[in-house]
């Protein structure tokens, strides 16, 4: 049978655990580091970006999504995907209202 | 023609069955080990999406009322304090850490080591809870906690909190904007608490596994509890990474 | 050909088989803690029912109520109770589980396959989180009710009423996990565990459906779980979310709350929509027409479903360009809906149809769920929303769908399997009779809500003006016939259960790996794993195995 279990088979190993935590660390570091530097509208962009590496490589790496299939994959895009389409959805009606009647 | 999920059958009471094609944890209903663990995991995921889901409710309702009330978002972001939150981020992140080699640990029948990595992440778990006690007794000192004698002061007159006004020199809000401060504190009681809230029932079943562990239940092949969880775990992680962005760091100079 | 598909074994001769899934175990505790599908298929059965009932009795309530044009009958305070709970139970405790936790349980495992679901305690722990929710529910109604309507609009439900706002909340949250919980299994049982050849071309429609439903479960339940839980902190402790004096915001409510419930009339219709697949091939004698077309749309009725919330708040207070955006989805929606009536209708086409009762379900299905729908496609058009919104043209809209499409679906479902479930075939005359009776009344009962809409006849309103008296009454008394349609199954599938014709595997000589096992069928399901080497709907598959078989007979013999 192929394809459905790389983690059962693919033990990842600490060194790329310590890395990880490595660059997690550094991530948080610098975000730390940005958000005492007054970057006027970059700050959330900054800030959120950083964020959002720190989750991947936790996601990729600590919860081993690099190393699964393509389902899981999908399953977790759809669950974001969907996310984002809750937000900018509901948010577009809210920033729409300032616009006014036409 | 088949695809790669599909099983292949083998001949039922096959002699190439070792004891690991049966062994006494696999369910009548899977045909192998893997396919069980592989089920378990696809099942553990989906259950994470809807957590997305779950908190994507309370990050919307974030990301409507900053976009309304942006004074008071920025000012209600400055009564956070951003050391304790950051060592917040560095215990979790470590955990996440110790959890993953418990994995590790486990996938590789290392019993002390599985044992002491949980033990250790259910440490750091309670380090962050009681950081978070910290961070909620001064809350409640200020009167920053909705409908519990909320007051407006360090937002009309900021002067009259000093620690935060040597830092940010805010200026003073308008009285109806300084009102709005009471939604900021409501979502940052509710994210965190719904965050924390999580973490209590993972350091829970922690406990729980650390006993399990102990026994040898983890390190003889069947690792799926122990992966599954750290997925839970890890996803509790992520969610306090964008916690810690949003309500800490954002907006500390928003005005 | 003669009129009937049906094929039975000799009477004279026939048995149930001894050892199935039913007679496997005895005892209380053996239900309780089962492990098994069909079991927990059953439980469920049994379970919606009774709140099918429940919710049956107060939407008689309201019809009495309707019958004049005062609110005399009750007050109106009770009676926005009784439609509430109508509205609460009818939709979370009746059609969310419907046709997923009873077909869905019981055939999905058997279609792909498998010994079971992936996860069986998950399974029967979604049931218990029904039961909770169900009592729940039924607490809440002995103890004053709710008046906020199912929706739970904000402020009223959070500022306004002093009725059981709360526990009814929780009712749902628990439910809501139960739903999450079925979807999750059904998922992951269809992605892991078919058989080997059973791609995914080659499962039944039935499938396909309820996979996209369970996408929906899990992806958009959790939603109205986090808007239950704001709605009860603002509740107790004015946490302020939701509230205007405090700078909050009651739509925020309403798109987390639809952004759920609009998700969950897919929820709902989907799974309804595969037992059609399922019918209209059986007794057609033909494949479904265009097998690819429908489990696409399938998907993508759940994927643009997940688009157009806010067709529900057109006249709440969104933007302009918010109303723009989402009455220009809610038209693409409607769309793969209408391709597969479309490819439903082509089934018949040079089909050998015969009319036994899931059939007459069926037909009932294809015309007033097309019905339905089409009313959907005005109300997404905002021009005319705005005019129909929160009329009897709505509530007539969704019975429709609801009443006349999914419960149609659910009953031709029923009786389709149910001599796979039982063992035993239904009374064919009586059953044809009620799915006839159930069709006049529904149409009396509905259809002249669609004239008082467009008339004027405002929604959740115990009086109303006497000229619209007439149509009422008409409504009403068709419910009354619509009762008796639906009591009539009760009565004679009870019946069945000791007197009904033995079915054998096969009665309907229908494609599908469940009617190859026996009825009932095993606790495993299969003595070994079957596999699949033909496509879907394959009739000459199904001949050439009879005629397999008769010669293995004859060369036997």
């Amino acid at each position: 049978m192929s394809g459905s279990n790389e983690h059962a088979h693919h033990i990842v190993s600490p060194r790329v655990y310590v890395v990880i935590l490595i660059a997690l660390l550094i991530g948080t570091a610098l975000t730390v580091w940005a958000s005492f530097i007054d970057l006027g509208p970059w700050n959330p962009v900054i800030a959120l970006a950083i964020a959002t590496t720190k989750a991947m490589l936790v996601v990729l790496f600590f919860m081993h999504v690099w190393y699964s299939t393509k389902l899981t994959k999908l399953a977790i895009g759809a669950g974001i995907f969907m996310f984002l389409t809750l937000i900018s959805l509901t948010l577009a009606d809210y920033i729409s209202r300032a616009w006014g009647n036409w | 023609m088949p695809d790669s999920t599909t099983i292949t059958p083998s001949a039922p009471n096959a002699a190439n069955s070792a004891h690991s094609e049966h062994p006494p944890y696999l369910r009548h209903h899977f045909e192998s080990a893997e396919q069980q663990a592989d089920a378990a995991g696809f099942a553990m995921w989906l259950f994470l999406v809807t957590e997305i889901m779950f908190f994507g409710g309370l990050f919307t309702a974030y990301l409507i009322y900053r976009n309304w009330y942006y004074p008071a978002f920025v000012a209600g972001s400055h009564q956070l304090n951003v050391f304790w939150g950051t060592l917040n981020t560095v215990v979790l992140i470590s955990s996440s850490f110790t959890m993953a080699m418990g994995v590790w640990c486990a996938e590789t029948r290392r019993k002390s080591g599985l044992v002491l990595c949980l033990i250790l992440t259910f440490v750091l778990g309670l380090c962050f809870l009681g950081i978070k006690a910290i961070e909620y007794s001064e809350k409640i000192e200020k009167h920053h906690v909705p409908s519990f004698h909320y007051s407006l002061q360090s937002f009309t007159n900021p002067a009259s909190d000093p620690e935060i006004f040597k830092e940010y020199h805010d200026k003073p809000l308008a009285p109806d904007m300084a009102r709005h401060t009471e939604v900021y504190f409501s979502l940052y009681f509710l994210m965190t608490g719904m965050h924390a809230l999580h973490m209590i029932i993972g350091i829970g079943i922690l406990g729980f596994m650390i006993f399990r562990a102990r026994a040898g239940a983890y390190t003889a092949g069947h690792v799926t509890f122990v992966e599954n969880f750290g997925l839970y775990w890890h996803f509790v992680d992520v969610i306090w990474i964008y916690l810690f962005a949003l309500l800490y760091l954002i907006s500390r100079h928003g005005t | 050909m003669s009129d009937t598909i049906v094929s039975l074994p000799d009477q004279s001769t026939a048995r149930i088989p001894k050892l199935n899934y039913l007679t496997k175990e005895n005892g209380i505790l053996s239900w309780l803690l089962t492990g098994d599908h069909k079991r927990i298929a059953i439980l469920y059965l049994i379970s919606i029912t009774f709140f099918f009932f429940i919710g049956g009795a107060l939407a008689g309530l309201i019809r009495l109520e309707l019958l004049t044009p005062q609110a005399d009958l009750m007050a109106t305070d009770t009676y926005n109770k009784v439609f509430t709970m109508h509205g609460v139970i009818m939709i979370f405790f009746f059609l969310v589980p419907s046709v997923p936790a009873t077909l869905g349980n019981f055939l999905i495992p058997m279609m792909i396959g498998a010994k079971d679901l992936a996860l069986p305690r998950i399974n029967l722990l979604s049931w218990y989180l029904y039961m909770a929710g169900g009592i729940l529910a039924i607490y809440t109604m002995a103890s004053g009710g709710v008046d906020t309507g199912w929706t739970f609009t904000t402020p009223l439900s959070t500022h306004y009423v002093n009725t059981n706002v709360l526990t009814t909340g929780l009712a749902v949250f628990v439910a809501g996990f139960s739903s999450i919980f079925t979807g999750l299994n059904f998922i992951v049982t269809i992605h892991k565990m078919r058989a080997p050849g059973m791609t995914w071309f080659r499962l039944p429609l039935f499938v396909w459906a309820h996979y996209a439903a369970s996408i929906l479960m899990v992806l958009a339940t959790p939603v109205v779980a986090i808007a239950i839980v704001l709605v009860a902190l603002e509740r107790t402790l004015g946490i302020g979310v939701f509230d205007p004096t405090k700078g909050g915001d009651p739509l925020l409510f309403q798109h987390l709350f639809w952004f759920y419930s609009h998700p969950a009339v897919y929820i709902m219709i989907l799974p309804g929509m595969g037992v059609i697949s399922e019918t209209i091939s059986t007794f057609s004698r033909k494949r479904v027409f265009g097998y690819t077309a429908v489990a696409f749309s399938s998907v993508a009725i759940a994927v643009f479903g997940f688009f157009v919330w806010a067709h529900h708040m057109f006249i709440m207070g969104i933007s302009n360009y918010a109303v723009l955006v989402f009455s220009l989805l809610t038209m693409l929606v409607a769309v793969p809906s209408a391709i597969k009536i479309f490819n439903w209708t082509f089934t018949l086409y040079k089909g050998s149809i015969t009319f036994e009762t899931p059939m007459l379900y069926t037909f009932g299905f294809m015309g007033l769920f097309t019905i339905g729908g089409l009313t959907g496609v005005f109300l997404g058009a905002s021009g005319t929303d705005i005019h129909l919104t929160e009329t009897y043209f709505i509530v007539a809209h969704f019975h429709f769908v609801m009443v006349g499409g999914m419960l149609m679906a659910f009953l031709a479902g029923i009786h389709f399997w149910w001599p796979k479930m039982t063992g035993r075939m239904y009374p064919e005359k009586i059953s044809q009779l009620a799915a006839v009776v159930t069709f006049i009344g529904f149409n009396l009962t509905f259809f002249p809500q669609f004239i008082l809409g467009i008339l004027g006849m405002p929604r959740r309103y115990a009086s109303y003006p006497p000229e619209f008296q007439i149509l009422n009454v008409f409504s009403t008394a068709g419910a009354t016939i619509l009762g008796v349609g639906y009591l009539l199954p009760v009565l004679y599938l009870t019946w069945s259960l000791k007197y009904g014709e033995i079915a054998g595997n096969n009665p309907w000589q229908a494609t599908g790996l469940e009617w190859q096992t026996q009825s009932p069928p095993l606790t495993e399901n299969f003595t070994e794993m079957p596999i699949m080497d033909h496509e879907a709907y394959d009739y000459e598959w199904l001949e050439n195995q009879k005629r397999q078989k008769e010669e293995e007979v004859a060369s036997a013999g």
